[in-house]
């Protein structure tokens, strides 16, 4: 609990800005930096997937069927012959971006809503919240679901039905934040300067609880990447000709008995991404010294 | 108290209002019929199986309809299953579902309870660093690859549990319980941790070492019950989770319980069963939403107090 004394004196002698030091801790945190480069690396491969992928996606090869790893193909084939290490690479493009896609749009919800419930206050911040708390005791995942059967199972609808439902733990944490900064002398000092509403929320308020946002950014992409995996398997989420990890882990269930490596380097993968996001967002949130933003 | 438990008590019902409009509409903007998909169905019979299922009532008498049925517990029939209501398929799958919950939930608790006190006992050294990263794992693990996985090792390779199935032979419930309360173990072992932490270093703690009490008797007798609130907190959640959890499980395992069957009813676009299921689920969490913040409450001294004095 030494942390922020110890902060403050590097700030006034050296003139290290938070954001300088918060990044010379995360450094330090070797799981969390082991972290940050497997999921650079990973977010590289799925960007370059088209130009640097084994084989082609679609390409099967129905004569030669399953076969294990391989010097041709690094993690051996599917039942149709395809290549799988091909096959990951496209699911994780879909992985991923469901994973950051569904996670800004929950972003940017909970973030303009609890900056405005906490800026302001009174009966508006009751109501706004009370909302919150309402949507939070429903049963989300049941009402994912039930989207997906309503409306068919499309990609553009996976990304905001999964925003729709994590942005409240984000609102909840933002409004907390502008609530104590709204006391503060500069918030003062730019309300007395006649500034609009919005400028203020948007130059002031957000800027300065950017920590606690990124830590619990970070630790929510996996657990949509999870929700996304959960749906696929069930298959209520990405369909083929598409595919994603969770898709090829239900695949590799199927038939993980004659050929295990189809279950498991999906598997690996996916696991892969969110231990880095776990060990990322707990190493944020000892870097930013951030408390509570999760469990 | 009281007033305490009115007041939840009275926001839980706008909740389960606001569930039960939605999801009936939402259902009804579904693009098709449930009987579409017959084949040319003679028009008197399409009427009378429209009748039957109130469909010739216009959108809002239907809605009322559903509301006066539901008042009294009837979830109306099955679009799918001709001659069976929802509330028969919900009394069939449930129990199973229930059991699962239960058996996993008693997993996450003792794995996870025994794991995060051991822990917090000695922070900071192997015997927290070994169980919190078996924690980690358990966190990032999910369920429809650690289920696949205990399959092979456990029922394929060394061949000493069932692999599918429930209640058929014996030990087929291990694989399932373990793979459903896994994560939620995890989550518990890091609660359980962190909460005990936070009470150890409280004064009333060091009161009672003060006045002689072997270490035990501290951590049992005084400790755990403050550290284990934030456990108690997490079980509604935790239960909710739990259930949404077993649509997968129940898939791995083949397990006819309700979360199967919602996932077929989903595939089979039948109606009534979703919108049941959906209700029934939504009551149920809602009400153990409300158990474990009651709960939690009052196994927090000062918040009863708080509480006791309104």
């Amino acid at each position: 609990m030494t942390a922020p004394a110890i902060n403050s004196i590097a700030q006034t002698e050296q003139g290290t800005s938070l954001w300088r030091d918060a990044w010379l801790r995360l450094r330090r945190n070797r799981l969390a930096v082991l972290g940050l480069t497997v999921l650079l690396l990973f977010i590289v491969i799925a960007a370059a997937t088209p130009w640097i992928a084994p084989y082609d996606y679609a390409q099967q090869d129905l004569e030669l069927g399953a076969t294990p790893p391989s010097a041709a193909h690094w993690l051996g084939t599917d039942i149709f012959g395809r290549d799988l290490l091909t096959q990951i690479m496209f699911g994780g493009r879909i992985s991923l971006a469901v994973g950051f896609i569904a996670t800004a749009v929950a972003l940017l919800i909970g973030v303009t809503w609890g900056a405005i419930a906490g800026y302001m206050g009174g009966r508006v911040d009751t109501v706004m919240m009370r909302l919150v708390d309402i949507i939070y005791a429903l049963p989300f995942m049941i009402f994912i679901i039930l989207l997906m059967v309503v409306f068919g199972r499309n990609m553009l609808l996976l990304f905001l039905a999964i925003g729709a439902v994590e942005w409240l733990t984000m609102a909840r944490i933002m409004r907390s934040q502008v609530q104590s900064l709204r006391q503060q002398e500069f918030v003062e000092a730019a309300i007395s300067l006649g500034l609009p509403t919005a400028t203020i929320i948007r130059r002031h308020l957000i800027p300065n609880a950017l920590g606690p946002i990124i830590v619990y950014t970070t630790l929510t992409i996996p657990s949509v990447m999870l929700l996304e995996a959960f749906l696929s398997f069930l298959g209520l989420g990405v369909q083929p000709p598409e595919t994603s990890w969770g898709l090829l882990i239900s695949y590799g269930a199927e038939s993980m008995e004659e050929y295990p490596w189809l279950l498991l380097f999906p598997g690996l993968a996916l696991t892969l991404t969110l231990f880095s996001l776990n060990f990322l967002g707990d190493g944020l949130r000892d870097a930013l010294d951030v408390r509570g933003a999760k469990d | 108290m009281w007033r305490f438990i009115v007041s939840r008590l009275l926001q839980a019902i706008p909740v389960l209002l606001v569930v039960i409009t939605v999801t009936f509409f939402l259902i009804r903007m579904a693009p098709g019929g449930p009987f579409d998909s017959e084949k040319a169905v003679i028009p008197e019979v399409k009427a009378a199986l429209e009748a039957q299922y109130r469909l010739n009532l216009t959108l809002f008498e239907q809605y009322t309809a559903y509301l006066g049925d539901l008042s009294h517990g009837d979830l109306g029939p099955s679009f799918k299953y001709p001659g069976r209501s929802v509330n028969e398929l919900i009394a069939a799958g449930f129990p199973v579902t229930a059991e699962l919950a239960l058996y996993a939930l008693l997993v996450a608790l003792v794995i996870g309870g025994v794991a995060g006190v051991v822990a917090s006992l000695k922070p900071n050294t192997a015997q927290d660093y070994i169980p919190m990263s078996v924690a980690m794992i358990g966190i990032c693990m999910p369920s429809l690859l650690l289920g696949p996985i205990l399959i092979l090792v456990f029922g394929v390779y060394l061949d000493w549990l069932p692999v599918s199935g429930w209640g058929d032979s014996p030990g087929d419930k291990i694989l399932p319980a373990i793979t459903l309360g896994a994560a939620y173990a995890a989550y518990i072992a890091r609660l359980s941790r962190a909460g005990m932490l936070e009470v150890m270093s409280q004064d009333y703690i060091r009161t009672a070492r003060a006045k002689g009490l072997p270490e035990w008797q501290v951590v049992s007798r005084h400790a755990l019950r403050g550290g284990m609130i934030p456990v108690v907190a997490f079980l509604g959640p935790a239960f909710a989770g739990l259930l949404s959890g077993s649509f997968v499980v129940e898939t791995i395992f083949q397990i006819p319980g309700l979360g199967r069957f919602y996932v077929q009813a989903a595939f089979n676009r039948d109606y009534t069963m979703i919108l049941g299921s959906t209700v029934f689920l939504a009551t149920l969490i809602v009400v153990f939403n409300l158990l474990s913040d009651i709960l939690a409450a009052w196994m927090n001294p000062r918040l009863r107090n708080q509480l006791r004095a309104q």
